[in-house]
């Protein structure tokens, strides 16, 4: 019996094909929008572990005010010193690395050439920290450090714009703005970060020469710190924390106008913007669901009063009402769930393309798969139920006489 | 086999009530051709729909072969008419887009037929009725006569106790109709009960009793020899 209402099924949909497929779309749309968002959403935060881990757990990030949850700030926002950092490398015997890092976006200009790029002013230890290596040439000396001399590092992009192919930019000077530096060496390139950025489209400069010939003032905006293997980076955040805390003058129970951050809480805060991203996406795909349930119902009305002829005939050579009731259903569950069979495809489809552009981790969660087939039959259940019990409980010389 | 004894049937409330059948007794034999006449508003369709348990009597007791019909549920009711009842319309009732012998094999999908036996015993259905060539066609395809043929192998395919046919002919120019009533004739002598609405003394000429039915009440009887 329920083979047949299956066979059955699949005839009335084949019999109305054009109407089926629109019905279905709204399936199609909902189920395809749940399993790309999930996956792509799954896909996505395994790649920011995965290269949060491989830059390094124990690099600690200090900047300016408070965050109070995501995109929040305090209005309190008193920048460092550099002072601040001398004393942090003095203080602090847990660090192994310590760079302050400024940064703005600049024109460089070299022969006829121009390139909008990203100027920072670092110390030495930047390059350990972000694990920079050198492609040729080196990095700054102390004096270079020390005095603020005109000299830059370059990555591979701001090379390959500015320098026609096989030219050496050791020894070069490029012009920034209203001063030039001399290219001293360049990096090797390492590609975009998990955001997308590309990490090589970047010219550093000796923190000193920053300040002094671009923001003027000594004013440190981040503070980026790498803590010694041995040890534990809760540790070391709270050494950093009280330091500054006392340099600050706040009192015992004042709130911290600075925060201290490690990657793990990077990646909270970006796990829970995109957590609530993927709730609203959600919450319209579970709304597109429901759109696509009533769009079901509506059509199995009309099928249904359509057929009320066929309903009586079927009555007179003996169906009992269940047997209607189960035929409807089930031809709005396969309706359903064909819908949601297609849906399943396009959503890792989308899945696919996306993960692909955007250079994250493929994942297709098999159990998110299957959650969506059953849910899409079950739509197919609460939504086909109310036409399916109007055709089980017609009344069998009414449905004859039905024109 | 089947006893009808006091059928009344009234439709509506108890204010505004009109009373179709009024104390109907009836005996039918195994293996008679049971005619029912009568002008329109007279009653006869809601005796067949009675009969073949569409309908229920207001009061009255119908038996059948020792079952007291009236007293069955609704699944029962639908049951009942699944083995023992076949059913022949007016305008052949036959499902659009639906080939003549996947409309023969309906009702063995609802007796759980299984699909290979069911296709055998469609196809001996249509053969009796002289369209086995025709199996593959749908009904659109097919002359009014054809298509009545396709239903009463529907209607046969099941071995039924009982045919009713609810003026099988009334859509059909004279020769078709007569054509169906010898093929109807031939199922009766065979053994099935028949038990027909029609409104065409011709027609009825075929039964061998025809019962007249006027306002609601069975007025006469006349036994035809064959």
């Amino acid at each position: 019996m329920l083979i047949n209402a299956f066979l059955q099924a699949l005839r009335e949909i084949r019999r109305n094909l054009m109407r089926s497929l629109l019905t279905a779309m709204g399936i199609v749309i909902g189920i395809a929008s749940v399993i790309a968002m999930v996956n792509i959403g799954k896909g996505a935060s395994l790649s920011i572990t995965n290269s949060i881990s491989k830059l390094g757990s124990n690099i600690l990030f200090l900047t300016p005010g408070q965050q109070h949850g995501p995109g929040g700030q305090s209005a309190v926002a008193i920048p460092f010193k550099t002072k601040d950092v001398d004393l942090l490398r003095e203080s602090i015997t847990a660090l192994e690395a310590i760079s302050a890092v400024e940064s703005s976006t600049m024109t460089a200009l070299y022969g006829d050439q121009n390139y909008q790029t990203s100027i920072k002013g670092i110390e030495n230890d930047y390059f350990k920290i972000q694990e920079f290596s050198f492609h040729e040439g080196r990095d700054f000396t102390n004096n270079e450090l020390r005095s603020g001399l005109n000299s830059c590092v370059l990555g591979k992009t701001v090379v390959d714009k500015l320098f026609i192919k096989g030219e050496d930019p050791i020894g070069k000077k490029l012009r920034l703005q209203k001063f030039s530096c001399e290219v001293v060496g360049v990096l090797n390139p390492k590609g975009a970060n998990t955001f997308g950025m590309d990490q090589d489209d970047v010219i550093l400069v000796p923190l000193k020469m920053f300040l002094r010939r671009i923001s003027g003032n000594d004013n440190v905006h981040l503070i980026m710190v790498k803590v010694k293997e041995n040890i534990p980076l809760e540790e070391a955040t709270v050494q950093i924390s009280q330091l500054i805390h006392e340099r600050r003058h706040l009192k015992a129970d004042e709130e911290d106008n600075f925060s201290v951050r490690n990657m793990s809480a990077l990646l909270d805060t970006i796990s829970q913007i995109t957590g609530m991203l993927t709730i609203m996406l959600g919450a319209v795909a579970a709304i597109s669901l429901i759109v696509g349930g009533i769009g079901i119902m509506n059509i199995m009305l009309v099928s249904v009063t359509e057929r009320t002829r066929e309903i009586g005939i079927r009555m007179a050579i003996g169906a009992m009402p269940q047997d209607i009731l189960i035929q409807f259903l089930i031809e709005a569950i396969v309706l359903s769930g064909l819908g949601g069979i297609v849906g399943v495809i396009f959503g890792i489809s989308i899945t696919m393309v996306v993960s692909h552009f955007m250079h994250f981790t493929l994942i297709i969660d098999p159990t998110i798969t299957i959650i969506s087939l059953l849910f899409s039959m079950l739509i197919g259940i609460v939504f086909g139920i109310i036409p399916a019990r109007k055709a089980s409980n017609m009344n069998p010389i009414d449905a004859l006489r039905y024109e | 086999m089947i006893e009808l004894g006091g059928i009344n049937k009234v439709y509506g409330t108890s204010e505004a009530s009109s009373t179709v059948l009024k104390d109907v007794n009836l005996k039918i034999k195994e293996g008679e051709f049971v005619a029912i006449m009568g002008p329109s508003g007279s009653g006869k369709s809601t005796l067949l729909n009675i009969l073949g348990t569409l309908d229920v009597p207001s009061s009255g007791k119908y038996t059948f072969l020792d079952t007291d019909v009236t007293s069955l549920t609704k699944d029962q009711r639908s049951l009942f008419r699944r083995y023992l009842l076949g059913f022949i319309f007016q305008g052949f009732n036959l499902l659009k887009k639906t080939t003549a012998i996947d409309n023969v094999e309906m009702p063995l999908i609802y007796l759980g037929v299984k699909a290979k036996e069911r296709r055998e015993r469609a196809y001996e259905a249509l053969k009796s009725v002289g369209l086995e060539n025709r199996a593959e066609y749908e009904p659109s395809k097919l002359s009014g006569g054809q298509q009545q043929r396709v239903a009463i192998a529907r209607a046969i395919v099941t071995n039924p106790k009982v045919l009713i046919a609810d003026e099988p002919t009334g859509n059909l120019d004279t020769s078709r109709s007569h054509e169906i009533m010898q093929i109807l004739q031939e199922f009766n002598k065979n053994g099935i009960t028949i038990i027909m609405v029609t409104h065409e003394e011709e027609i009825a000429s075929y039964a061998s009793r025809v019962l007249h039915v006027r306002d609601g009440i069975l007025e006469k009887e006349v036994h035809n020899a064959h």
